[in-house]
């Protein structure tokens, strides 16, 4: 291995020497504050040697892992995203009783995971990847050992785990034993040495999407979604929303684009099934709820939906555009849901888990600031103007229009005002008189700067979204 | 410069009047009064430049270019020709009006009322500004955002669903339009390589009929429902009436305009030839919406409601005039949205006056009004009048110029959407006999029109009284936009 290489591999390497350190930490002295602290600063570190790693062209560092601009950007993306959960863990956990030093360490396997998911272009990496990230969940998950919710919340998401692992097991089986290849691009080789469709390989990529659809919650697979979502805790749940599906929708961007699936088109009308199944299935349940946490579950498969739309688009225009328009549909969706789930997490208390809708009554007027944080959170994940959402909407918008799915657009326009009822709904009920005037919150400080950072990303990305652009399109030339 | 600064300084006033009150609860109303002032001074600059408009000169007299985002050829592009000015001088006279209508009805959180009032003045003016494609969409939907607040914080008993109502309408219809917005670029894209949502770019893109037809159904739907147009009118009488005073006056005043504003400046110049063919299709919609809700206003027995479709009622002449596209008609269309603009604000402010000494809106539980209140309800009478289209007022005027410019097009449509000189009258007097006349039902003493209500209303009294009288000072601003539409669509059907 040469030095180009340990710099590419460095912010994994860093990930994982960081998780060792807490591990020792906890072992010299059980302090939260400790651990959280050298995570946190494991995972700056991490971030800051992505700007070194970035100065080389794509490095193929090992035959497992390749780095290159697309995955340092969603590295960068999955950390950033990291660091704001664990401040929100800090905040909720600091309270609490039992002992939460482990969470920290489990926050950066979990990492460690999706940093190699994003990163890998062979069978091994991407299996190995997914299984660092989903174990790491599973005990996120039910991390308040004395309750029975998240207890019940972890079972579910082990055994489905459980099964989708087993689904993309068999789907990578069966390619290989058609193509003899565990590489993307020995994969993507075979495919275009044939001209018609191998039965093998079709059914080895749908058992994959499986798999994968059942780690991004698309319909029909989604039904762990709501209750592992209300169960887990809400920093948790902001990080299986954000990073886990991130990792895994960047993961089958790529395997996609390096493989040519897109010649596959019968592929493509079962994702555009599954995708407008998700669009209204997803925005259509989330009219029924009355559970902010299960709100956003519903809300967040409906956002895989009009994520899968541009993906799918990538079979008619090109793949460069796929990669624009789902790295900012990606990174907006990373800021408005880890800011939404966050609000609920400053909101919760040790005895309560802020979720019920009652609980925001009046919140306008208690807590002006949060609730406009909320507010524009809200209003992003309904695509309205000054937000990131909307200028991710406009992405996908114009990447659909771009490869005439004209139904799949009527689904999101469909979907759309069917999302804005129930985002309006959190909003109205903030609105509402309530007798009392503000109180003092609670002193959560690392919270709020999070929260006040994630805010004014959203406004910047949402009026001034040019820099941004430029950077993620020097991103898709990458995957050219 | 003048023109960010006019979105601007709405802008920067609300945030003032959102923070002054923290000091004083009563500071929002006057630092509202102040940055309405020094918007409509801005006004007078572009007034002095559009006299020297001639038929030579472009009609476009101001224009402020700035990048934005390069990567789709998006820029921040404003212009401002006499259409545009017209409906920038009428947003400002109601937003004075909304503000006096507010002054003492909105008791409670008044920093964040007056900010939503101002922000969505900014994105009515940046709706009327813009000529860059996107922007225009971002305005159309920021506007939208503060009225929903709106309606939705200090509205009447059905608030809630009357603002979700309004804004899902409003949203679903916009995002047809912003895909019809993409679609048109990425067919200019493909004919030239070049990505511009710039409007005079996309003017002379060249488009398949069928195409064309799909596009302009993408705007015309979006422009249709803020018309609002039958059958998409729905959610309007419920926004009106739950829409506090102030908001209603911007709602009707203003609001239903940005749609008429749209249908002139984009639907018909971007798709002349699909817009020509379905004009039939349009115009009887304009038609139906004149006589349905002039029917459906005389079946109301709550104030606001009946107001609320009358609107609708002079917004189908609007859409006839429009889809008629000949000079007296389009005319007849600007004076009618200025005119419906001060005569239905107006209704909506003694709607709001009375509410606040009655409590209600139900007209049965008026009745002899005219004794304890004589000044208000002479007010009434005259806009009552105003709005049934009496000869010398300004609604006459508009409406006269689209019936006659429209009979040319289509005789028997006009013939038929005539009648409605017969139904207004009969809306606009049973609600002066419900309400004002008749035995007089127990109230205690009534307080009649105070000075502020005494200069607002006799303010758009006046102005109504001038529009109808001599239009021609209005007719000269807008005819030379209306001369240049009409010359580039005839060289696109050509």
């Amino acid at each position: 291995m040469n030095s180009n290489q340990l710099i590419a591999l460095a912010p994994i390497i860093t990930i994982a020497v960081t998780a060792v350190a807490v591990m020792l930490g906890i072992a010299v002295r059980r302090n939260f504050i400790l651990s959280c602290g050298i995570a946190a600063v494991g995972i700056v570190i991490a971030l800051s040697t992505l700007g070194i790693a970035s100065r080389e062209s794509a490095v193929r560092a090992t035959l497992l892992i390749l780095v290159d601009a697309y995955s340092l950007f969603y590295m960068a993306l999955l950390l950033s995203g990291g660091l704001a959960v664990l401040g929100f863990c800090y905040d909720y956990f600091k309270e609490r009783e039992g002992e939460n030093e482990e969470l920290p360490l489990l926050l950066l396997t979990a990492l460690l995971g999706g940093l190699v998911l994003v990163g890998s272009s062979h069978f091994a990496s991407f299996f190995i990847g997914l299984e660092i990230l989903s174990i790491s969940l599973f005990v996120l998950i039910g991390y308040p050992l004395n309750q029975s919710r998240p207890l019940e919340a972890a079972i579910k998401y082990l055994v489905l785990s459980g099964v989708s692992s087993a689904f993309l097991l068999m789907g990578m089986a069966l390619i290989y034993s058609q193509c003899g290849e565990l590489h993307f691009s020995g994969i993507g080789g075979y495919m275009t040495s044939r001209d018609n469709i191998s039965a093998m390989v079709l059914s080895g990529t749908l058992l994959i999407m499986v798999g994968l659809g059942f780690k991004l919650s698309l319909v029909p697979f989604h039904l762990w979604t709501p209750d592992v979502y209300e169960g887990a805790p809400a920093p948790v749940t902001a990080f299986i929303a954000t990073v886990s599906k991130g990792a895994v929708f960047a993961l089958l961007l790529r395997y996609f684009i390096t493989t040519y699936s897109y010649d596959y088109t019968p592929l493509l009308t079962v994702f555009s099934v599954i995708a407008g199944l998700s669009i209204l299935g997803g925005n259509l349940l989330a009219l029924l709820q009355t559970n902010v946490k299960r709100l956003l579950a519903y809300s967040s498969i409906a956002h895989m939906g009009y994520l899968l739309v541009a993906f799918i688009a990538g079979g008619r225009i090109s793949s460069m555009w796929v990669v624009e328009s789902v790295s900012f549909y990606l990174l907006a969706y990373f800021i408005t849901t880890i800011g939404a789930f966050g609000v609920v997490s400053v909101l919760s208390t040790p005895q309560t888990e802020a979720d019920d809708i009652s609980c925001y009554r009046g919140l306008f007027w208690r807590r002006p600031w949060l609730a406009a944080t909320f507010t524009l959170m809200l209003l992003s994940l309904a695509g309205i103007p000054l937000t990131a959402g909307f200028i991710g909407k406009f992405y996908i918008f114009t990447s659909a229009a771009d490869g005439r799915l004209w139904g799949l657009l009527l689904a999101v326009i469909v979907g759309s005002g069917l999302g804005l009822y129930y985002y309006l709904r959190i909003i109205v009920v903030m609105s509402m008189n309530v007798d009392g005037a503000a109180i003092k919150p609670p002193q959560d400080w690392v919270s709020t700067a999070i929260l006040a950072v994630l805010t004014m990303l959203l406004v910047w990305f949402g009026i001034y979204p040019g820099l941004l652009v430029n950077v993620i399109q020097s991103v898709s030339y990458a995957m050219e | 410069m003048i023109l960010p600064m006019l979105i601007g300084v709405l802008l920067l006033g609300g945030f003032a009047a959102w923070f002054s009150a923290r000091w004083s609860p009563i500071a929002p109303r006057w630092v509202a009064i102040v940055t309405l002032t020094v918007e409509a001074l801005l006004l007078v600059l572009p007034y002095a430049v559009a006299e020297h408009v001639d038929d030579l000169s472009s009609a476009w007299f101001a224009d402020f270019y700035g990048p934005w985002i390069p990567r789709f050829g998006i820029s921040f592009h404003l212009a401002m020709d006499g259409l545009s000015l017209l409906l920038i001088t009428l947003t400002v006279l109601l937003g004075f009006m909304a503000v006096s209508s507010s002054w003492t009805e909105i008791k409670d959180r008044q920093g964040f009322f007056f900010f939503n009032l101002l922000a969505c003045l900014a994105g009515t003016v940046g709706v009327f500004l813009a000529v860059d494609l996107f922007l225009f969409f971002f305005f159309w939907e920021l506007m939208i955002t503060p009225m929903y607040f709106l309606i939705s914080i200090w509205g009447h008993e059905n608030r809630t669903d009357a603002a979700i109502k309004f804004f899902i309408f409003t949203q679903v219809s916009s995002l047809l339009m912003l895909l019809a917005i993409i679609t048109l670029v990425l067919l200019h894209y493909n004919s030239t390589g070049i990505y511009s949502f710039d409007y005079f770019e996309l003017l002379n893109t060249v488009l398949e009929p069928h195409v064309a037809f799909w596009l302009m159904l993408g705007f015309f739907i979006a422009f249709t429902v803020k018309l609002p147009m039958v059958p998409f009118h729905t959610w309007l009488p419920d926004a009106h009436t739950q829409a506090p005073t102030g908001g209603s006056v911007i709602l009707a005043g203003v609001m239903l305009k940005t749609g008429a504003y749209g249908l002139l400046r984009f639907v018909i110049p971007l798709f002349p030839d699909a817009a020509h063919q379905f004009a039939p299709i349009a115009m009887t919609l304009g038609a139906v919406s004149v006589l349905y809700a002039a029917m459906m206003a005389f079946a109301q027995s709550d104030l606001k409601r009946l107001i609320a479709y009358t609107s609708v009622s002079h917004m189908g002449f609007i859409l006839l005039g429009v889809f008629s596209w000949n000079l007296l008609a389009l005319q007849g269309s600007v004076i009618t949205m200025l005119a419906h603009g001060i005569s239905a604000s107006a209704l909506f402010m003694i709607a709001g006056a009375l509410q606040e000494r009655l409590h209600t809106r139900e007209m049965g539980n008026m009745g002899g009004l005219w004794p304890a209140l004589p000044r208000l309800s002479a007010l009434t009478l005259f806009f009552a009048v105003a709005s049934l289209g009496l000869p010398g007022l300004g609604n006459f005027m508009g409406e006269f110029l689209v019936l006659q410019g429209a009979f040319s097009v289509n005789m028997l449509l006009v013939s038929v959407a005539a009648l409605v000189l017969i139904l207004a009258p009969v809306y606009a007097l049973i609600m002066i006999q419900k309400a004002f006349y008749g035995p007089p039902s127990q109230h205690s003493p009534l307080s009649d029109v105070g000075r502020r209500e005494w200069a607002s209303l006799g303010l758009l009294v006046l102005a109504s009284v001038w529009l109808g009288l001599s239009p021609q000072a209005v007719l000269d601003v807008s005819v030379p936009v209306l001369k240049q539409e009409m010359q580039n669509s005839m060289v696109m059907e050509r």
